[in-house]
């Protein structure tokens, strides 16, 4: 008794969570010109005019190549971070770790308009670099959390073991240290891929003019009328976001398997 | 030439000093244990002589280069670790293989010596899996394996078998001494457990507080201890206060309360200069118990209370008072053992006995 009802409770949470999600990607298969039930029939009509959309176009490859860049630099820092703070003794490191990890705590407004009163300040103008400066920096503290749980538990004595075989502090991070913490490398990136792909608000305060990323594009789109093309965008959106992260847990799944671990 | 040499070893931790100037020579080939009770200094030591740490002050010599400023990746050593440190995501044979390619070794030639370890570890077919695959026991032959297939200078083990369980460990310990001889490589061992030492050992370093205790064979250290560190760390010991009286020839009378005057040997007394107080210690299982009267000859006897039984097997600890003093015995069973309360002859020949001085 008590089971059925946790359990009509917990389908009822998921609907609640996942139905928008549902009826948004049902109605981007709608031929009606306008994107509310009742169906009238099944058509790819909204992807193909997506497909045509200079504007959306535009906002796409710049959210991918911006969620890119930022990806790669927020690992690249996130990785060096972690490995000083956890292989190396620098004086402060619990202060450090604080630091970098606090974009997280603070709200995103509020980092927002802080850097961008800091650029007025500095009286730099906004630019593509500063919004991947900004992207970087509240990505970075999830690439941080995640490789450094993974290289507390990467044993010290694996990394001597390499070194008293004749590997250089280089090679054995090359060859043993990387390796080992790929997973979480990758993991962090996926991270800062989806984080920077998916945000709106710290995107809205620092894109220089006529830049648009496709949250951005999409909020823009709304203002003015709600086409179906928004429900197309959003169903490529949710394939991307939600894809992504399960194709790199595969991918790490069957190589942990290939090890027998 | 001696393969290391240890001078003036001096390492602190701030305000701590883990290992106070220590100075040691290990003989090529030879198999050396430092042996000590945790926190003791001795794997501080060995990780000096690896280049995992730097000496605060002193030199190391490995075959008689200077190396204290060489790091590790360049000394040529081969560290065999507690918990095996086997690279997981690299099979058995890229494990094993790990160090040559840092060597000039052809890709044939590498096959061969890698083949080769395994088989000398006794795991010739388990080359294409992954450490994970293979239980404690086997992980550690390979962790072996690696370290002696590159022809090190040194073979450094730092409590290889203390991850194992206690049957195994037992086999593991034959078999590593085994391998040892076989290719003749100069071995620090590091341990907690005499029990390794002394049937590993072709020398003990017992260590105490970053000091070195005593330096010997294992028949040496454990028959002729230099303290009563050492005494006590190595085996079941009585240790009874003493007087040393006048060496005459080679005997040397130690007035023992309770015992009257033993004369032992010269030789088991090296560290006692003269006369004065002393410490005489007699090894649990050198106290024999009998039947009153039933004492052998040439042994000296005097009578005590059994109080408590601890049956063990082949053998029984006993713990016998004589006078004021508990006594600790463990005889191998003959028969059936003394019962507590039972009176019995408390005898020990003064061969059996050892002399240090007082406060050591």
């Amino acid at each position: 008794m008590g089971w059925n009802l946790i359990r009509t409770w917990t389908l009822l949470v998921y609907l609640f969570m996942f139905l928008p999600v549902a009826v948004v990607v049902l109605l981007s298969f709608n031929a009606s010109q306008f994107g509310s039930f009742p169906m009238t029939g099944f058509s790819l009509r909204w992807f193909i005019e997506l497909s045509q959309n200079e504007a959306i176009l535009r906002a796409f490859r710049t959210s991918i190549v911006l969620g890119l860049m930022t990806a790669t630099i927020s690992t690249t820092l996130g990785v060096l971070a972690s490995l000083a703070l956890v292989r190396y003794r620098v004086p402060g490191a619990n202060v450090i770790s604080t630091l970098l990890i606090a974009p997280i705590l603070v709200p995103e407004v509020v980092l927002a308009v802080a850097l961008l009163l800091f650029l007025n300040f500095m009286s730099i103008n906004k630019s593509f670099t500063l919004l991947l400066a900004g992207h970087v920096i509240f990505t970075l503290p999830f690439v941080i959390l995640v490789v450094q749980a993974r290289l507390v538990s990467i044993r010290r004595d694996v990394e001597e073991a390499a070194m008293s075989l004749g590997a250089s502090p280089r090679q054995t991070f090359f060859q043993i240290t990387l390796p080992l913490m790929l997973p979480a490398v990758l993991a962090g990136a996926l991270f800062a891929f989806t984080i920077s792909f998916d945000d709106i608000t710290g995107t809205l305060f620092w894109k220089p003019g006529g830049v648009e990323t496709v949250p951005t594009q999409i909020f823009a789109m709304l203002r003015n009328s709600i086409s179906p093309e928004i429900n197309a965008l959003g169903t490529v959106m949710i394939l991307l976001t939600v894809g992504l992260p399960l194709l790199g847990l595969a991918i790490a799944r069957s190589a942990s398997t290939k090890r027998g671990s | 030439m001696s393969a290391v040499t240890l001078t003036d070893i001096v390492k602190r931790f701030g305000d701590f000093t883990a290992v106070h100037r220590m100075s040691l020579e290990i003989p090529e080939g030879s198999f050396l244990t430092l042996l000590g009770p945790s926190g003791c200094g001795k794997t501080t030591t060995l990780r000096m002589v690896a280049g995992l740490l730097d000496p605060t002050e002193g030199e190391i010599q490995i075959k008689g280069k200077h190396v204290t400023n060489v790091p590790i990746h360049k000394r040529n050593l081969g560290i065999v670790f507690q918990n095996y440190a086997l690279f997981p995501h690299k099979t058995v044979a890229d494990n094993v293989a790990f160090g040559l390619r840092y060597r000039d070794v052809s890709a044939e030639e590498a096959k061969r010596r890698v083949n080769e370890a395994l088989e000398l570890v006794q795991l010739p077919n388990v080359g294409d899996r992954y450490p994970k695959q293979l239980s404690g026991g086997q992980q550690q032959r390979i962790a072996l394996a690696r370290a002696i297939v590159i022809e090190p200078d040194v073979l450094l083990l730092d409590e290889p078998l203390s991850a194992l369980d206690a049957n195994l460990r037992e086999d593991m310990r034959v078999e590593l001494k085994r391998i040892q001889h076989r290719i003749g490589v100069t071995t620090i061992f590091v341990t907690h457990d005499q029990s390794e030492a002394l049937a590993m050992s072709d020398q003990i370093v017992v260590m105490s507080d970053g000091r070195v205790e005593q330096v010997g064979p294992p028949e040496e250290v454990y028959n002729t201890p230099s303290s009563e560190f050492v005494a006590n760390f190595l085996g079941a010991s009585n240790i009874l206060p003493a007087t040393a009286g006048q060496a005459s020839g080679d005997t040397l009378p130690i007035e023992v309360g309770g015992f009257g005057s033993i004369a032992i040997p010269r030789d088991r007394a090296p560290a006692l200069n003269g006369s004065g107080k002393a410490r005489l210690v007699v090894r649990a299982e050198k106290l024999l118990l009998t039947r009153p009267g039933d004492a052998p000859a040439g042994s000296i006897s005097v009578d005590g209370t059994v109080e408590t039984v601890d049956y063990q097997g082949q053998a029984v600890r006993y713990f016998v008072r004589v006078g004021d003093t508990q006594l600790q015995a463990i005889n191998m069973i003959d028969g059936r053992p003394f019962n507590e309360g039972d009176s019995v002859a408390v005898s020990l020949r003064p061969r059996d006995c050892a002399a240090l001085p007082e406060g050591t």
